[in-house]
């Protein structure tokens, strides 16, 4: 018997000793994956911690994995504490149990951040509880008692034991507060590069995603969603669609009754969807072209938004928008007043009287998030119970609205996390398990809801359209005397008013405003960083310019007013952290030598998400088309938990905010998407990465913060920056790539 | 009833010839190592070999595999031990890990027709293959540590 069946059959016999494990879950760091059984019951330690009597020690992973890693960095922070020895140990996927295992949901660059001190105290609570048992056993005091990779010793008696000859004792011994954690230069799992967990799983083509979730007797559904932002289902004749083979149902879906007072991250496009079930997704994609559906404009919509203690109502305008219209309105409204979300001194006054002005306005686009793996989840939902399995950043979030939609208690919904074919803030929004579930309670039948790509890219929760115009007043002597930011979008505005350069000029306004609209809007890697970085650090290289100052030491200055003499309240950002990263890619690109002057360099700097980030990008130009040949990139995370990982992931990020610097973006036509696929939705690929991208981390002993987000907004910057010093002109607007095209200047 | 040669398995299948030997493989045979992405050719996600060309099985009709050798990432090596697959782990490539297994058969293809290829080889034979987390830089130096244990193991 495998370990595999090992685990479900004592997952029957399990009396409350091993909780729910699916067909997903266990690797071992080594790479072992059908393992000889051991014998014996699992003795759950906490919840983090379960053992065997022969001593395999299974860490269970809260956190959904989408390719940050946590899969692998989080169970590293309890092996540290536990003391185990990580190429034994087994790493599980947990359940969603949140009372167990914390708050479990992956987004904000948080999953590290939040999770840091609580596993460290499992880890360390649990070997606190065994050695307690190993002393008690050998009636010696607990100090004496000492672990080693699993295992415990007395060193006076030689006495020695396994973690899991002493782990039944210690499972019934109460849990220890206030255990000393390790110091940091004690670390030896921590801060050293590990092996992805799930690495031969992985390349070996074994199920991992939702999407290779299967059940016996499960139907694949697809749902055909309104065209356009603005329309609704009005009626359809699926009669020839249901002749096509396979097919077993087609029938409209409605998500959320008249009143339904929706959680914060129950965003939903459209609230009413055609729903086609069959046999095979090739029989469902067949039939859908079968179908005769009309749609009608759906006009306002009211909408009632809750969470987080707040109620109000939302009118979602009715309007088949346009890209270009849209961009029109949004030149009307940054002409109005806006909110003011933030002054210091006396910016009016000081712009009226400046010796020089400087405006400069940056437009970037709805972006799709485009995950390897389109939207889908499994649902099999009866009277009495919902089983779900699949991709979802955020369990938590959505259960209660399934409670609410299914009317069933939530310990009555089972959410089971896949790992997740990326999710960059999409996955935080589970409309689709909501549809997954009615689907099934309508078939009776087990679910799993698929979305093509064209679904997936044309039914999105999509990063906003933004614009800002930043203003600077310079005095006689360049000195930067004014700020000004002011800044919009459709359908809300990017500025974080209390972020540099905020707290480090006299003078200083942030205003925003927002345009109303039926598109839909979410997270997308670092929201409103991902435009913010890109503006800021694009118009701050430009002024750095017009005051004939290097543009680091430029920033540098201005971070060591904020340092010593800040202006205004509320800076969220340290001062110091910020110049270090700065100071660190300075170093390390050679930003000062002569022979790299060879190529077209920018750099830029942010912070975000807890975190602060800089990169310098050096550009060439290939066969007449800028390229990124190499990047420079400096973090300050506070400890990385695991050095290689966290370097493929600033690698992942930078590339990722070239190739959308360069090509992302979506646009509507009267309400409708105009991209369908990556035929023109362009991404990047890999003759277009850079040759080489060099990771520096600081080396501090700060907690750690976050590292999926920070990364990526900079990368806009700098590519920007580059891309003047190679092209010999600015480009404002986001793409860049289109307007390449059609510049022969270059 | 159509008879196919899958990972050097004969299986027997009931459906539509004209269907994308993709969802056989998937939905029919349970293979869900080979990936859905885009449905068109456009992401490499779905990568097979058929005959030992890398091809984009969700738009090849399970028609054209009948009495052919398809290879799928479960086939690829009986102990997912192929050069390519060892340096993959060597490197820890995956971020995601959802393209990964059309990364890993299209490089094996190239791998086996050029056994030192260059950044530019490399890059046009993997330009087919989509990675939304950008691990493009990982993916070029695995192929490069493949072909070299590739051409050690030759030698020696």
């Amino acid at each position: 018997m495998s370990r595999r069946s090992f685990l479900k059959s004592s997952a029957l016999a399990g009396g409350g000793l091993m909780i729910s494990f699916t067909w997903l879950s266990a690797f071992t760091p080594a790479g072992r994956e059908e393992e000889p059984v051991p014998t014996g019951k699992w003795v759950e330690i906490n919840g983090y911690v379960k053992i065997t009597p022969d001593n395999v020690i299974t860490i269970l992973n809260p956190n959904p994995e989408f390719g940050q890693n946590v899969m692998t960095s989080l169970p590293m922070i309890i092996a540290e504490e536990l003391d185990a020895d990580w190429q034994k140990i087994v790493v599980e996927m947990g359940p969603h149990d949140s009372v167990k295992l914390g708050p479990q949901f992956t987004g904000g660059s948080n999953s590290v951040r939040m999770y840091w001190k609580p596993l460290r105290e499992a880890g360390a609570a649990a070997r606190q509880m065994l050695r307690d048992a190993a002393a008690q056993a050998w009636g010696v005091p607990v100090e004496e008692v000492t672990t080693k990779a699993g295992m415990l010793y007395h060193g006076k008696s030689r006495k020695s034991g396994t973690y899991g000859s002493f782990a039944a004792k210690a499972a019934g011994l109460p849990i220890p507060k206030g255990v000393k954690l390790k110091e940091a230069k004690d670390f030896t799992v921590v801060s050293r590069s590990k092996k992805n967990v799930e690495g031969l799983k992985i390349v070996s083509g074994k199920p991992l995603f939702g999407l290779d979730y299967q059940q016996p007797g499960m139907l694949i559904a697809m749902v055909e969603h309104p065209p356009a932002f603005g329309l609704k289902l009005k009626s359809f004749d699926a009669a020839e669609a249901l002749r096509m083979p396979g097919i077993t149902d087609i029938f409209r879906q409605k998500l959320y009754e008249e009143g339904f007072e929706q959680g914060g991250f129950d965003t939903r496009t459209f609230n009413e969807l055609l729903v086609v079930v069959g046999k095979t997704t090739w029989q469902v994609m067949q039939a859908r072209k079968k179908l005769n559906v009309q749609w009608e404009p759906a006009g306002d919509i009211k909408d009632i938004i809750g969470g987080w203690g707040q109620k109000r109502e939302v009118v979602v305008p009715g309007e088949l928008e346009s890209t270009d219209a849209q961009l029109q309105k949004m030149k009307e409204y940054a002409a109005k007043p806006a909110e003011q979300l933030r002054k210091d001194g006396d910016p009016e006054t000081v712009f009226k009287n400046a010796a020089q002005v400087i405006e400069r306005t940056y437009n970037a686009p709805f972006l799709a998030h485009n995950c390897m793996e389109p939207i889908n989840f499994f649902a099999h939902v009866t009277e009495e119970k919902a089983l779900l399995v699949g991709p979802l950043q955020a369990p938590g979030w959505t259960e209660p609205t399934l409670a609410k939609v299914l009317n069933l208690p939530a310990d009555k919904i089972e959410i089971q996390m896949t790992r997740m074919g990326g999710g960059f803030g999409r996955r935080a929004y589970g409309h689709y398990l909501t549809e997954a579930a009615l689907i099934s309670k309508k078939v009776k039948a087990p679910v799993k809801l698929v979305y093509t790509r064209e679904d997936d890219m044309t039914y999105g929760i999509y990063r906003p359209l933004y614009t800002a115009t930043y203003r600077a007043a310079l005095d006689a002597n360049k000195n930067l005397i004014a700020f000004h930011v002011k800044g919009g979008g459709i359908p809300e505005h990017p500025i974080h008013a209390n972020r540099f350069p905020a707290g480090a000029v006299d003078n200083y306004l942030a205003e925003g405003w927002e345009i109303p609209s039926n598109v839909t809007i979410g997270a997308f890697r670092a929201p409103r960083s991902n435009f913010n970085a890109a503006a800021e650090q694009s118009f701050l290289d430009e002024l750095a310019e017009a005051m004939g100052k290097d543009p680091i030491e430029f920033r540098l200055e201005l971070l060591k007013r904020a340092k010593e003499n800040p202006v205004g309240k509320n800076n969220e950002y340290d001062a110091d952290r910020y110049a270090e990263v700065l100071k660190l890619v300075r170093d390390k690109s050679g930003w000062n030598q002569a022979a790299n002057q060879k190529y077209s360099r920018g750099v830029a700097a942010y912070f975000c998400h807890n975190s602060y980030a800089a990169h310098v990008v050096d550009m060439v130009m290939r066969d007449g088309q800028p390229y990124v040949e190499r990047v420079f990139s400096a973090i300050d995370c506070g400890i990385v938990i695991n050095p290689d990982a966290a370097a493929n992931m600033v690698q992942g990020a930078v590339i990722d905010g070239i190739g959308n610097a360069f090509y992302g973006g979506l646009t509507l036509k009267n309400g409708a998407v105009e991209q369908r696929n990556f035929y023109n939705y362009r991404l990047i690929r890999m003759h277009e990465a850079p040759k080489k991208i060099d990771v520096h981390f600081v080396q501090n002993n700060i907690d750690p913060t976050g590292l999926g987000e920070p990364p990526f907004p900079p990368v806009f910057g700098a590519v920007a920056n580059a891309l003047y010093k190679a092209a010999g002109k600015r480009f404002y607007q986001q793409p860049f790539g289109p307007q390449l095209t059609n510049t022969t200047a270059l | 009833m159509l008879n196919l040669t899958i990972n050097k398995k004969a299986y027997h299948v009931d459906v539509d010839p004209d269907t994308p030997l993709l969802w056989v493989l998937r939905d029919t045979l349970g293979l869900v190592g080979t990936k859905y992405g885009c449905g068109v050719a456009q992401c490499g996600a779905c990568t097979v070999h058929l005959n030992g060309e890398a091809v984009r099985s969700c738009v090849t009709k399970v028609s054209r595999a009948v009495g052919q050798k398809v290879v799928t990432i479960e086939g690829l090596a009986e102990k997912a031990d192929h050069p390519v697959q060892k340096a993959w782990l060597e490197l820890d490539v995956a971020q995601c890990g959802y393209c990964q297994s059309g990364q890993i058969m299209s490089a094996a293809v190239l791998l086996r027709e050029n056994k030192n290829p260059t950044d530019a080889d490399i890059d046009a034979a993997m330009a087919g293959n989509i990675c939304r987390c950008g691990t493009y830089l990982r993916v070029r130096e695995a192929i490069r540590l493949a072909a070299t244990s590739q051409r050690k193991a030759g030698n020696g």
